[in-house]
């Protein structure tokens, strides 16, 4: 799609998801934005803080809640050559989740670590 | 500096709006170009004709316009997240069989890709929101 690929130059693009899945639309509506802006070939990155990290869990089951459960595409994001997801370890331990919990593999980082992640990029969109 | 602008948030309910058109017009006085305001999430809200604030307070959706005016600035409303909260213009009215269209002047419709794009050809983009 390299009509897509706007003057064909590639940036660092980092989503950073930092609510929880359900109770707002900013987790799938951000998704959206990862999904669309894949077949743009940018170098895209996805850092879940906060309540971001339950975007990610095991076994959400939105039945009650009446609403789609959106966590099976996050496995499709390997298919957009989407694959670092990077997960602040601290939000995860403060939430008693541990990678093993999450849908999709993730690198599990330091805040320090996310700090320099986030420093190395040209665009974070902060949702 | 090339800037390209992101709002997330609707107006009057959050301040997100406010702070975008303070520091899009902030920036424009020192000479800045800002290339897009994107409009995302509840942020399309920004881009109704219909809203009637009361006479003493801002107009937010046509200080936007008339910005908008002023610079040639593009505003632009996301399909995807507009069509979800029921804003449209007359061609989205139509496609959609509604008897209304209620987009202000100066925005228009379109897909994230303006979104992506703008952060590929803005030196910063800058997101306002929650």
């Amino acid at each position: 799609m390299t009509e897509e690929n706007a003057g064909g130059r590639v940036k660092k693009f980092l989503y950073v998801n930092r609510k929880a899945p359900y109770g707002t639309i900013y987790a799938l509506e951000s998704l959206e934005v990862v999904l669309i802006g894949a077949a743009f070939e940018q170098d895209v990155s996805l850092a879940f803080i906060g309540d971001g990290v339950y975007q990610l869990a095991k076994g959400q089951d939105t039945k009650g809640l009446e609403v789609k459960n959106f966590s099976p595409a996050f496995r499709a994001l390997e298919d957009y050559d989407v694959n670092k997801l990077y997960v602040d370890e601290e939000s995860l331990r403060a939430r008693g989740l541990s990678a093993q919990d999450l849908v999709v593999p993730v690198e599990v980082v330091s805040a320090q670590r996310m700090a320099e992640i986030m420093e190395s990029q040209d665009v974070v969109l902060s949702f | 500096m090339k800037l390209g602008i992101l709002v997330n948030e609707g107006p009057y309910n959050h301040e997100a709006s406010d702070s975008a058109y303070q520091f899009a017009r902030a920036a424009l006085a020192k000479g800045h170009q800002v290339c897009r305001v994107f409009f995302y999430h509840d942020g399309v809200n920004n881009g109704t004709r219909l809203t009637v604030p009361p006479q003493d307070d801002r107009n937010i959706v046509k200080r936007w316009s008339e910005l908008a005016a002023e610079h040639k600035l593009d505003l632009v409303v996301c399909i995807a997240a507009a069509q979800r909260r029921g804003l449209m213009d007359k061609g989205e009215a139509k496609r959609h069989g509604k008897d209304a269209d209620n987009l202000a002047p100066g925005f228009r419709i379109s897909g994230l890709g303006q979104l992506i794009e703008a952060g590929v050809e803005a030196d910063r983009l800058v997101v306002f929101g929650d």
